[in-house]
């Protein structure tokens, strides 16, 4: 399984065909406490860059965005009632979304775990 | 939890410092218990007989349980009230430099003239005849605005900023209707823009395409450009805040117009920075078509706390047409108001004829400034802005470089490495005795904080304020992360959860003995 990144601070944990979505750690961190999350419904199709999901924090609310094309297949209700999660996993059990991936050469335009920590250092 | 993010939890208070009251009052400072606390449904403050021989007509509608109203004496009920005002700051008590929010001084004079039984106690079904000083006074109102803003139409009925921008927006979109334009639904919008205007654009329809900002904090031409490029035919217009809420005149504006109106799209201003502007910009000369403006803000009206606003909005040669009624005419007999909906007007923005109370304190305000007066406010305004940005440039970061207008823009470079972060900063400007800045907008600039001192403010008060923050900043600097962490330790309440209270917000009180049985 790879991870990738969005310069948006989305993350897309690849497996296969489908892909787990969520904010990084970065993400998590400039947002300050998040107060809530809402999800997209199932089988909402998506094109890359299209609004997934809100996040609301203490300080702002935020779109998150789909980082490549494709379907929702699952969103993670738990968020709903402990969105806090999202501050204390960003990257585990704090995810937002499964979806299919319409066309893995989009994967190819995001970033690897690596060129990402580059890209937030220089922010 | 990880809280990594900007900790917003309650730090102990270190209530050992503090000697305790038995009472809980600290010297005359009253300890203020919740109405409900205070009174009880068993008491009441008035002694109103029985209601005898009359039967009641609610038949199974009658309420069968308490109420539950708290019951008070009217000195308790006045006690309650002028306890929790005591503890509310005002810009009738010191500086408020609330960034975007122009809590300029509400002059007396307003005040007289909204009073006067003539404009405060007329109802809006009255005859005509009878409310003719109060309809002139409404059309003084529009010749002042259309003059100020160079613009030939003003709806005065919006009652709010964003009202304002709703209704522009219905104007240019009845506008493309009319034209059979019905495809352009695609408004542009800057990502530093007021929230309220991607909100107006979506509610009226339309789809919101985002413009990124430049470097230096106004909108990206280039970035434009491509946008419109992309698909021409479906730009319904943009909207766009000028100055915008970086405080930073958009000196691209006038080809911005020019691009927006090539493309076959309408210019809505947003015009909650006209304070920044009146008397030396005439936003008609700039190509606007549309932008409401914030009686309460660039003139006087006081607002806050959810008062009453007033966001009349001026409508371009291409938009009036489509105006809301109702709206005052002046004829031979006098004045008139034209109520009904002609077949191209969009309709009416609300029930009767707008905020009577904000059109008297507005022109009370215009017109005891006069032309001259209105313009050395707004240049007072951006020489205050100027003043603290210049004088804080050396132990703050301003955001972006060069001139302001009327407000000054931070960033949190300064605070790096200090372990202090914007809201700690804001936290310890309420012990110095100020109302904090606006904080963490906009959000293109990281941690934010926004200062608008407004004219209202002399220099030896902005020295003042200067000296606070001069001070803060430094003893930030000096590694006195704890003293901000600690702050505000002067206020009646110490740092308040807001995570919690946004998480999970309690909206209703509950007796104590209902939450004693819902525990069991």
């Amino acid at each position: 399984m790879s991870v990738y990144f969005t310069e948006d601070h989305e993350w897309i944990k690849v497996d296969g065909e489908t892909g787990t979505v969520g904010i990084s750690e970065y993400a998590a961190k400039a947002l300050g406490d998040v107060v809530y999350v809402e999800l997209p419904e199932i089988g909402r199709d998506m094109s890359k860059g299209d609004e997934a999901a809100v996040v609301e924090s203490v300080k702002a609310a935020s779109e998150v965005y789909a980082p490549v094309a494709g379907e929702v297949t699952e969103v993670n209700e738990a968020l709903e009632d402990a969105p806090e999660t999202v501050n204390a996993a960003p990257t585990g059990d704090g995810w937002f979304l499964k979806m299919t991936i319409n066309d893995a050469s989009e994967l190819e335009s995001l970033m690897d775990e690596t060129k990402y920590k580059e890209y937030c250092d220089g922010l | 939890m990880k809280t990594q993010g900007r900790p917003t939890s309650p730090v102990a208070a270190n209530d050992a410092m503090q000697p305790k009251t038995v009472s809980g009052n600290k010297a005359l400072k009253q300890a203020t218990k919740l109405i409900f606390e205070t009174g009880t449904p068993r008491r009441t403050g008035v002694d109103l007989p029985e209601p005898k021989g009359r039967a009641s007509r609610l038949g199974d509608h009658a309420r069968e349980g308490e109420i539950g109203l708290p019951g008070l004496s009217e000195p308790e009920t006045m006690r309650h009230y002028v306890r929790l005002s005591q503890k509310n700051y005002a810009i009738d008590l010191g500086v408020y430099p609330l960034g975007s929010c122009t809590m300029k001084h509400n002059p007396r004079l307003n005040e007289k003239v909204a009073r006067m039984p003539g404009f405060a106690d007329v109802h809006p079904l009255q005859p005509i005849s009878t409310v003719q000083g109060a309809l002139e006074l409404m059309h003084e109102l529009s010749h002042w605005i259309c003059t100020l803003t160079g613009m030939p139409a003003v709806a005065l009925t919006p009652k709010a900023g964003a009202h304002g921008e709703l209704c522009g927006m219905m104007a240019i979109r009845a506008r493309l209707d009319a034209d059979g334009q019905s495809q352009r639904r695609r408004v542009l919008v800057p990502e530093s823009a007021h929230g309220t205007n991607p909100a107006t654009a979506v509610q009226c329809g339309f789809t919101v395409d985002e413009i990124p900002a430049s470097g230096d904090g106004r909108v990206n031409l280039d970035a434009l450009k491509d946008k419109i490029k992309s698909d021409p035919d479906t730009v319904a217009g943009i909207m766009l805040t000028n100055p915008n809420t970086c405080g930073l005149f958009e000196r691209d504006i006038i080809e911005i117009a020019d691009l927006i109106h090539a493309a076959g799209g309408y210019f809505y201003c947003d015009g909650a920075n006209f304070n920044a502007l009146v008397g030396r910009v005439r936003p008609g000369d700039l190509g606007v078509d549309a932008m409401h403006l914030n009686l309460h803000k660039t003139f006087s009206t006081p607002h806050g706390g959810g008062g009453p606003g007033s966001g009349p909005t001026v409508l371009s040669d291409a938009l009036k047409t489509h105006a809301p009624v109702p709206y005052v005419v002046q004829t031979d007999e006098g004045y008139d108001l034209v109520e009904h909906k002609d077949e191209v007007s969009f309709g009416r923005m609300c029930a009767f004829h707008g905020q009577m109370g904000m059109y008297s304190r507005a022109l009370t305000y215009m017109m005891s400034h006069g032309s001259d007066g209105l313009k050395q406010a707004t240049e007072d305004a951006v020489l205050n802005a100027n003043y603290i940005q210049a004088s804080l440039s050396d132990v703050m970061t301003p955001a972006f470089g060069g001139v302001c207008m009327h407000e000054a823009l931070f960033d949190d470079r300064f605070l790096k490495d200090t372990g202090v972060e914007t809201l700690d900063f804001a936290k310890a400007m309420i012990d110095e005795g100020y109302h904090p800045m606006t904080m963490y907008f906009p959000l293109v600039v990281h941690g934010a904080m926004l200062i608008e001192p407004t004219e209202s403010e002399s220099k030896g008060e902005l020295d003042r304020f200067i000296l606070s923050m001069r001070h803060l900043a430094e003893k930030a600097k000096a590694g006195e992360a704890d003293m901000f962490k600690q702050a505000p330790v002067h206020a009646p309440m110490r740092r308040l959860d807001e995570t919690q209270a946004a998480r999970k917000p309690v909206l209703r009180w509950t007796p104590p003995v209902e939450t004693a049985e819902a525990a069991e």
